[in-house]
């Protein structure tokens, strides 16, 4: 209660001290400037950005208080567009959905847009189409596997809270209920010491995993869902209009793609499995 | 000064009604305050700026029974609860076997033994001091990862199910070892006077009264290890706690938490009423040998 009252009070603070400086920045005149004239803050004249931890490349790469990597680069420059210098905290994903109010402006974490979770939460524009990879020890039968129907009899993982794991129950349907891990790390250990045969996730992991972390592994193949990651901010916070308006501009100039390019291009190049 | 005024009947049957009479009143005052309390709390909560938005979150009735039941790619929270139902039982049979078999090899006197003492003595100490959490990943991924046949290639409930047994024996066998120390050394003598062996000895004099006297504080342990059941988790299987959490995830809604914490208190609540009787029951055994 009292962490409760002093964040709705530390909050009214920042909105106070976030319309002042917000006049500021109109003095300097920037083109891509969030069009609000008093973005509601966590901390005054700061743009607090959050993500779990470990974060793991491509998404996030070097130090947590400065982090570059896909992710990174476009919170960065979302921030760089509101005129706003970017402050880095660390919210697990399990948190990150909590009622009340966030300790954060806005939470990046490969989280994909669904509509249920946007019953509880502020979702921007997707930034990333995602699709699922899936990955297997080469020297296993899941190696073989031609289409989605060959995994239904193998012993598939999936880490808990991923949109990985609802692709498995709803279109994999294997005979063998999934595994479902905490983490990652979690799951690649029981990959590698074959607990499970399969292990899908989000693809750009998958073919991180196998170039810097699995030996002997390989991703089959991938699953395009239709699905979109998207930033997460506290249900009707009115910051999301400037949140988008910093993406629709960064997909306009091809800032968003240059961003791809850059980070995930490698990751990308994977042939998709049949159903 | 509650019970009998001048007229009541005689001493005895007067305590009895003056507790009786405290009773009554015990119950009015018992009651009020507890109406009181959790109004006072009722209020605070539904007051609560947020409370609109946690009653929706944790409380729609939709969502309880959909977690629940389970839905289209989240798995029952229900369904799940009877794997931690099962690893419990398979669990408390071993734990109570070899609890025993390290409180009686603590017990074992002589120079001899002193490897096998020594031996349990360590094997308390470490696995009592070793979070459950840490046992759980250090059998459950490493056994795999050596890649020894059979035992590396085992499903992942039961290294969940021997990480239980490992932490909570060293528990129950220090439980256990309180039971035997309990019983007085003359019970050993006067069998051993009558000609019992050693090992008779503990087997139908020492242990039958030790193991009585420990059964509300060996229900205690179970009643822990039902809910450190859902920690098994970890290692991939969907229990209860974890289908709840992949409903959370998905939903984003805290619903699912509320039915796995209803079951898990369902099924304790009946072992912990059961535990109250037992300890009741001992005590007015107690009581009554103390007057004989």
């Amino acid at each position: 209660m009292r962490q409760r009252i002093t964040l709705i009070g530390l909050l009214f603070v920042a909105m106070l001290l976030a319309g002042c400086g917000g006049q500021s920045a109109e003095e300097s005149g920037a083109t891509d400037r969030c069009e609000m004239d008093d973005p509601p803050l966590y901390t005054e004249g700061t743009l607090t950005v959050a993500t779990d931890r470990p974060a793991y490349p491509p998404w996030f790469k070097g130090n947590p208080k400065d982090y570059s990597g896909y992710e990174g680069d476009v919170a960065k420059e979302i921030a760089r567009r509101m005129d706003l210098p970017i402050k880095w905290v660390v919210e697990p994903f399990n948190k990150s959905y909590a009622p009340g109010a966030k300790d954060f402006d806005f939470d990046i974490n490969q989280i994909t847009i669904t509509p249920e979770r946007k019953q509880a939460v502020e979702f921007s524009e997707g930034y990333f189409d995602n699709a699922q990879g899936i990955l297997v020890m080469k020297d296993s039968p899941a190696a073989d596997a031609q289409s989605l129907s060959d995994l239904e009899d193998l012993i598939i993982g999936a880490q808990v809270g991923t949109t990985a794991l609802d692709f498995v129950n709803e279109t994999i349907k294997p005979a063998e209920a999934p595994k479902v891990y905490d983490t990652t790390n979690d799951a690649k250990s029981a990959l590698d010491s074959g607990q499970i045969d399969v292990f899908v996730t989000d693809l750009v992991t998958t073919v991180y995993l196998r170039d810097f972390e699995i030996d002997g592994s390989t991703v089959i193949g991938k699953y395009p869902r239709n699905e979109q990651f998207g930033i997460l901010l506290e249900k009707g916070n009115p910051l999301v209009g400037c949140v988008n308006e910093a993406l629709t501009s960064m997909k306009e100039d091809g800032t968003l793609e240059d961003l791809q390019k850059k980070h995930l291009q490698q990751y990308l190049n994977v042939p998709t499995l049949e159903k | 000064m509650l019970g009998g005024g001048p007229g009541a009947p005689g001493p005895s049957a007067d305590a009895g009604r003056g507790s009786r009479a405290l009773g009554n009143r015990g119950v009015l005052v018992s009651s009020a305050s507890t109406v009181l309390f959790f109004a006072a709390i009722a209020v605070i909560v539904a007051l609560s700026p947020g409370s609109e938005v946690v009653a929706e979150r944790f409380f729609n009735p939709k969502n309880l029974w959909q977690s629940l039941i389970g839905s289209t790619g989240n798995p029952s929270v229900l369904g799940a609860f009877l794997l931690n139902v099962k690893i419990f039982l398979v669990a408390e049979v071993l734990i109570l076997v070899l609890a025993l078999v390290i409180a009686v090899v603590r017990g074992i006197p002589g120079p001899v033994f002193f490897p096998f003492r020594l031996l349990a003595i360590v094997y308390t100490d470490l696995f009592r001091g070793v979070p459950l959490i840490l046992v759980l990943y250090m059998i459950g991924f490493g056994v795999p990862g050596l890649g020894l046949p059979v035992i590396s290639y085992l499903p992942d409930v039961v290294y969940g199910v021997v990480s239980l047994v490992l932490v909570y024996s060293a528990y129950v066998a220090e439980v256990y070892r309180a039971g035997i120390e309990s019983v007085h050394e003359s019970q050993n003598a006067a069998a051993r006077s009558l000609g019992l062996t050693r090992w008779q000895s503990m087997r139908f004099v020492v242990l039958p009264q030790a193991i009585r006297r420990v059964i509300p504080p060996l229900l205690n342990d179970f009643i822990g290890l039902q809910k450190d059941t859902a920690l098994v988790s970890v290692l991939g299987s969907v229990e209860a706690a974890r289908a709840a959490q992949i409903y959370g995830a998905s939903e984003f809604n805290y619903a699912s938490y509320v039915v796995a914490a209803f079951l898990f208190v369902l099924i304790t609540i009946p072992l912990a009423r059961f535990t109250d009787r037992l300890i009741a029951r001992d005590k007015r055994r107690r009581e009554a040998g103390a007057l004989a």
